[in-house]
């Protein structure tokens, strides 16, 4: 939680140092750009409340399922490669195992300790393989009238 | 003109490339200042010049798929062409100190060429590619494998404009000895840890002589856009995209297979020997792959059209072989139990997908679904069902199809 914390007071730093320049360079456009037309520059900042928030039990923020082990699986696994990467996969116990034991060797993964039965946990949970068989079916089919 | 100054230009001129649009007010932009539209977590489609209904796969690194009907043109513009990436997008690109090394165990001596010396001392040659992601329909694979689980749009044809690798290769010289080609390039790992070599793959010495294997910098008829390689890209037409390194600075010339990033291990490299689904394999027993199987891609209609009994509906599509040509092409509207014709074009150039077309009458009303199929020069067609299973779901060339409704 504390490491958490951290990061969410790192982000907030640079929402609001990015804020800052985008409104100063944004002031300095219209000024030199436009002859000093008075307009505002209103930049949106995302309110505190909303940096973890649960939706429909979809963390909004990195699209990963909300269940135990969330907070452990977004503070180690999100920092190189995007949650995206974990969300378009299914795989066994044994082949996360794998994908870690993987990144561990060759992209640098720290070693996650007490963490990494948790994140596995997690991982095989809400990410488990899924039958597809040889060929599924077509699904999600937008049906449209074709124009003659 | 000042040092400063200079600097803050040409920074201004990758920034646009990157953005695909000019920087308005650019010039007065802060320095050190990077426009949002930069960072990370920024929109794609404006951030790569992109049509809205690409799929992102992935923001970091970014990974970007078409769908078969945006794939329409025959030349395949920017704004639908995948992108995929094994680490982060360069952050600064001057081309105007680019350079490229040549070098390796088997080079006679190792020569650096600016850009201006590429473009000037060397013909240069326009193909249609074929560039196909190795992973491009992994998302069907049981049990799943591993990855970003493309569905069909990992492939594109567009023209790409440069030099022959080889004609470079031959101005270097190279031993008896050389047995493939290595490129390194300047994006950053996702650690970023800077010992690090996001990939770092390469081809036989074979497929790198080839008349159609370049040193691009240009990709229908512009500089090759920021996420596409700008400002060199090597390409190898008909082996998976990987082989085509983009931002390249360094190609090796190898005495022995190269083993850079994403060469060695189990990365694009499918089992020597055909396993059962799911089946454990040693990594001693993992072949490289080289050229792409034979597949096609229906482009129009889109999935779901719906028309009235008696009209002929028209599809089109494209398709490819690797390092082979398409010699028949055929479609099904009754799940493979009878197959017709299509008429296919001879490919632009060797390595260019091949257009095909079909007038289908429907006997009477329901649901069909138009399957394409495409058999190769050496009589080797797309498998109806998933191929091979193997554990990091490349090469799935079954066939596509797509679902239409007669009322």
């Amino acid at each position: 939680m504390k490491q958490l914390q951290k990061k969410r007071n790192r982000t907030r730093l640079l929402l609001v140092a990015i804020a800052l320049l985008a409104a100063v360079s944004g002031i300095f456009f219209i000024r030199s750009g436009q002859g000093g037309e008075d307009k505002e520059v209103y930049q949106n900042i995302p309110s505190d409340d909303d940096f973890d928030k649960i939706e429909n039990g979809i963390h909004l923020r990195t699209g990963l399922i909300a269940a135990d082990g969330l907070t452990e699986v977004v503070n180690n696994c999100t920092t190189c490669h995007s949650a995206q990467l974990v969300t378009q996969n299914r795989m066994s116990r044994e082949r996360w195992v794998a994908t870690i034991r993987w990144m561990q060797k060759t992209q640098n993964l720290w070693d996650l300790g007490a963490n990494e039965e948790i994140i596995i946990n997690y991982l095989v949970t809400n990410y488990p393989p899924l039958k597809k068989g040889r060929r599924a079916a077509l699904t999600d089919i937008e049906w449209y009238a074709l124009e003659p | 003109m000042k040092r400063r100054n200079f600097v803050k230009s040409t920074l201004l001129g990758s920034m646009t490339a990157a953005l695909g649009t000019d920087i308005v007010f650019g010039t007065l932009m802060p320095d050190g200042y990077t426009p949002l539209a930069l960072l990370q977590n920024t929109d794609p489609f404006q951030l790569f010049d992109k049509d809205p209904q690409m799929v992102v796969l992935n923001n970091k690194p970014w990974n970007i798929e078409a769908q078969a009907h945006l794939l329409d043109d025959n030349v395949t513009p920017n704004t639908r062409m995948f992108i995929r990436n094994n680490g982060i997008i360069p952050e600064r690109i001057d081309a105007s100190k680019w350079t490229l090394t040549i070098d390796g165990e088997s080079a006679k001596e190792p020569k650096t060429y600016t850009l201006v010396d590429l473009k000037t001392r060397f013909p240069q040659y326009t193909y249609q590619l074929t560039l196909e992601c190795g992973g491009n329909g992994r998302s069907e694979f049981d049990p799943p494998a591993k990855g970003n689980q493309w569905t069909v749009g990992a492939v594109s044809c567009a023209n790409w404009t440069g030099v022959r690798l080889r004609d470079v290769l031959e101005d270097v010289g190279f031993n008896k000895d050389a047995v493939y080609i290595g490129y390194h390039a300047t994006d950053i790992h996702l650690s970023r840890d800077p010992d690090k070599e996001p990939i770092s793959r390469g081809v036989p010495m074979a497929k790198a002589l080839q008349d159609e294997t370049l040193l691009a910098f240009r990709m229908n008829e512009k500089d090759i856009p920021m996420a596409h390689g700008y400002p060199l890209r090597l390409v190898a037409g008909g082996w998976p995209a990987s082989a085509s390194g983009k931002w390249v600075n360094r190609v090796s010339i190898r005495n022995k297979v190269h083993d850079g990033a994403k060469m060695t291990g189990t990365a694009y490299r499918v089992p020597c020997e055909s396993v059962a689904p799911g089946e454990k394999i040693k990594e001693e027993d993992f072949c490289i792959i080289e050229s792409m199987p034979v597949k096609s891609l229906i482009t129009y209609p889109k999935s779901g059209a719906t028309f009235p009994l008696g009209k002929k509906l028209q599809i089109r599509g494209h398709a490819w072989a690797g390092e082979l040509e398409v010699k028949k092409m055929e479609y099904s509207i009754d799940f493979g139990a009878t197959w017709k014709k299509c008429a296919v074009e001879r490919p632009a150039n060797r390595l260019a997908w091949q257009h095909f077309t079909a007038t289908i009458d429907f006997p009477k009303k329901g649901y069909y679904e138009v399957w394409a199929r495409a058999t190769d020069s050496e009589n080797t067609g797309q498998p109806m069902v998933l191929p091979g299973w193997n554990p990091k779901g490349y090469l799935n060339n079954a066939c596509h199809r797509i679902a239409v409704k007669v009322t």
